[in-house]
């Protein structure tokens, strides 16, 4: 049951009007970032406030929404988020990627393939690419226009010449449809080809920066690189130490203080759902 | 017209809930933006004629005060505009300064009069909504953002949307509707020559 | 056996619950009440307002107690409650010059109309604890003066009269609204003020207070500070006139600095200006001197690369609200990314120290 002190999915519905605009044209510029007048939400910024004003603009009586922080489902900020919207928008929710229509994300890409129909929703806290290359905003957003991506390549090409490799490792920026780069938030260089071609629509959501860009299914996501130094993703060298797999993105565990550690899949439902299968 | 008259033209027609009608429709407007080709069904509007269901759910999901509406001449009605100023609220201005177009295709002739965005901001577009009959996959192949290969859809004429295309990243953004049934196309979607 | 952590949901529960207690304290003191905080802490629940945007002492009160005292997360408790209430109209510009006086100094003429008043104020107390108020000792009353039925006109005016102040005439557009629309650089006065006036008091203190000490000077005089009540009013367009709907405590600066003149104006006086609800004078001076040395570009003045000249650096970080929001959120997980990090420095030291590989 919803809290009936509440209009649907928490947000007023001029607020959602004003957030489904901005969904629909980060839509149909694939990459660009849309400015929106992002409201202040009952949980801070930083926090995944974009995210969730994207998922309460989305979210219909029916969906079935995940949650997951650093791809694990009981991660607290992903409990939390849950929550509000259980109590908000009343809405059935899940840690089964597959069964899910919604997914509200931070920093993770689910290993379970998205099919067509779903809505990943990104949590992102600086949606500018080049921010860490040009603080300005004015400057920026004159480079995305003139597509001035030079000073990108430039970063990553003296990272190779100093440290023989790109020495960015996540929040990988990628070009879109040939057009825009984008950052596609805090997700490891690895999840980065999952972003090319993805039959799910992807949402991101930057509350604090007040920007939404979006890039739809079968949309060309291509990771900057060099024909002589070209995009490797990355992960620890290990299978995850519950259920074998040697695919998927891993977190490393600290067991002992003497240099003991083992490695586990990030994504828990993935783990999960692969030993139980073996069971 | 009668008090009574204009209470049940204009007054009615609205969403009954709106907070769950408007997230279904949108859901739906969404699906169609992000997967050209794609048709789908709303409700919700029971607009005066000759607004559809279908353009009339889209005005509510999306019109309201702050968006400058423009109507073309095949739906400037003083029904429609009271519907309009009842249920949506969206001031009616001149085609170069509206943020949404409503109208059949031929009567928003021509269509370079609409807002393309700005350079660097290419989201301060128009969004086109075009009243049509035929609404199928009979029609032009068409390829790009959220198209797996190729997809298909009539469209009123080919050439404009070609034209759009060629502006990207600026350009007007298009929804169809006939009835209860939508589709939509973006300006990144390549039309296909005949 | 590590087991994926689970039972954040009764973490959560369970922390929540430790706060609520932690808020109480020992339950053998008496609880505050809020129209305590109101009454008694009534500068603090004026930067609340002032920063949440909302005229509300009852509400600001709360937000207080609820947040520990932790201003801050007031701001924040009020903001978001803020955005959920509908607007039912926009008042009419509010005339200060009307205001019912409480405290009004000119730090620029010795007398002029309306008087100087002191009021409320701690300028002149000696900062000595007094351990009478530890005591729960009586205020003494303070002595009462007949009240002063003149009018109060703002000293830039006086000045306005002779040109010597740069004119202010005013405008019929209509203000922007940042809660309602994204920040767009470069920003107009208008939405530069509303994002000042929303601004942490802290930053918008250092801000000035560089501009003093010479990054981007505009030497600010104190034309006047006036604190008190103004009328609001709201135009009714059923009945074609305007009704007062209340009265708001307000703090206002006007700053006067010096000019040389430029191109295109004569030398004369410009204005800074700060606005803030109830008391709140640090918030009203420093807000005006950030006013003024934004408006350099404005004025012809040269970019003297100071940070308090810089629009896009002090509008996008005055936010305490997104400033602490961002700052926090880096004590939630970073597990993934901070993984990637390890991954690639192990990778980099093992092909430049191929000897110290493990």
């Amino acid at each position: 049951m919803t809290d009936a002190a509440f209009n649907f999915a928490y947000l007023d519905e001029q607020t959602k009007r004003m957030l489904r605009r901005a969904i629909l044209k980060a839509v149909a510029v694939p990459g660009y970032q849309v400015p929106f007048a992002s409201r202040e939400m009952p949980m801070p910024y930083g926090w995944g406030t974009g995210g969730v004003q994207v998922t309460a603009a989305c979210l219909v009586p029916e969906d079935v929404l995940k949650v997951i922080d650093q791809g694990a489902d009981d991660t607290t900020n992903a409990v939390s988020i849950r929550k509000f919207f259980v109590k908000t928008a009343g809405v059935a929710v899940t840690e089964a990627t597959a069964d899910a229509s919604i997914i509200q994300t931070r920093h993770r890409i689910p290993e379970h393939p998205l099919t067509e129909g779903q809505i990943l929703v990104f949590q992102v806290p600086i949606p500018e690419p080049l921010r860490f290359l040009e603080p300005r905003e004015t400057e920026t957003r004159k480079m995305h226009e003139l597509e001035e991506y030079g000073l990108m390549h430039v970063k990553l090409y003296e990272d190779i010449a100093r440290h023989g490799a790109i020495a960015t490792s996540y929040a990988y920026p990628v070009r879109v449809e040939g057009r825009y780069v984008m950052d596609p938030s805090p997700i490891p260089k690895f999840d980065n080809p999952k972003l090319d071609g993805n039959p799910a629509l992807m949402l991101f959501g930057a509350g604090r920066e007040q920007r939404i860009y979006a890039l739809p299914p079968y949309t060309r996501a291509i990771s900057l690189d060099f024909e002589d130094h070209p995009f490797r993703p990355t992960k620890a060298d290990h299978a995850c130490s519950l259920c074998g797999s040697a695919t998927s993105y891993l977190d490393e565990v600290i067991t002992d203080d003497r240099g003991g550690r083992m490695f586990v899949c990030s994504d828990t439902d993935f783990c999960r759902s692969r030993r139980e299968a073996a069971e | 017209m009668t008090a009574q008259a204009f209470a049940q033209q204009a007054l009615t027609g609205g969403f009954a809930e709106p907070a769950s009608q408007s997230a279904r429709a949108f859901r739906m407007a969404l699906a169609v933006l992000s997967q050209p080709g794609t048709i789908r069904q709303v409700e919700g509007a029971a607009p005066p004629a000759p607004l559809s269901v279908a353009a009339g759910t889209l005005l509510l999901v999306l019109a309201d005060r702050s968006t400058p509406l423009w109507l073309a001449p095949s739906h400037d009605t003083r029904e429609l505009r009271d519907w309009i100023a009842f249920h949506v609220g969206a001031p009616l201005v001149a085609p170069a300064n509206a943020m949404f177009i409503l109208g059949t295709w031929a009567a928003l002739q021509p269509v370079d009069r609409f807002p393309i965005g700005r350079p660097d901001y290419p989201d301060r577009s128009a969004t086109l909504i075009v009243e049509t009959t035929a609404l199928n996959a009979d029609g032009p192949g068409l390829r790009g953002p959220g198209i797996r290969g190729t997809a298909r859809l009539a469209l009123p004429e080919i050439a404009a949307f070609r034209e759009n295309r060629r502006l990207f990243p600026l350009g007007f953004d298009c929804f169809f509707t006939a009835g209860d049934r939508i589709a939509g196309l973006p300006r990144s979607t390549i039309v296909e020559a005949a | 056996m590590y087991v994926a952590v689970k039972g954040g949901e009764r973490a959560i529960d369970a922390a929540h619950a430790w706060l609520a207690e932690a808020r109480r304290g020992d339950a053998a003191v008496p609880e505050l009440t809020v129209a305590q905080i109101r009454e008694q802490m009534t500068l603090a629940v004026n930067r609340v307002m002032t920063e949440g945007s909302l005229y509300d002492p009852d509400l600001a009160a709360l937000a207080i107690k609820q947040a520990r005292g932790d201003m801050i997360e007031a701001v924040f408790l009020l903001r978001a409650y803020r955005t959920t209430l509908p607007r039912l109209g926009a008042s009419l510009p509010l005339d200060t010059a009307a205001m019912t006086v409480q405290r009004r100094i000119s730090a620029t003429f010795k007398d002029l109309p309306g008087g100087q008043v002191l009021g409320p104020t701690f300028d002149y107390t000696h900062r000595l604890l007094d351990f009478t108020l530890m005591a729960e000792g009586e205020a003494p009353r303070a002595p009462t003066a007949p009240i002063r039925d003149e009018p109060v006109p703002h000293v830039t005016t006086l000045l306005d009269q002779d040109g010597l102040i740069e004119a202010t005439p005013p405008g019929e557009a209509e203000p922007g609204d940042l809660t309602r629309a994204p920040l767009e650089l470069p920003a107009d006065r208008a939405l530069r003020l509303q994002a000042l006036a929303r601004g942490d008091e802290g930053f918008l203190l250092s801000m000035a207070y560089s501009t003093q000490r010479g990054y981007g000077r505009t030497h600010a005089f104190v034309g006047e500070l006036r604190i008190g009540l103004v009328a609001v009013e709201l135009f009714i367009p059923e009945l074609g006139f305007s009704v007062e709907v209340g009265e708001v405590e307000l703090s206002e600066c006007e700053t006067i600095n010096q000019f040389m003149g430029s191109k295109t104006e004569p030398p004369q006086f410009t204005r800074g200006y700060g606005l803030a609800f109830g008391q709140n004078e640090r918030k009203a001076l420093s807000m005006s001197l950030v006013d003024r040395a934004l408006r350099w570009q404005e004025l012809g003045e040269d970019d003297v690369g100071a940070p308090a000249q810089d629009e896009e650096f002090v509008l996008s970080h005055a936010d305490n609200v997104q400033a602490t929001g961002f700052l926090e959120h880096i004590k939630l997980p970073h597990y993934v990314d901070f993984q990637a990090e390890l991954e690639l420095v192990r990778r980099l030291r093992r092909e430049a120290l191929p000897e110290a590989a493990e």
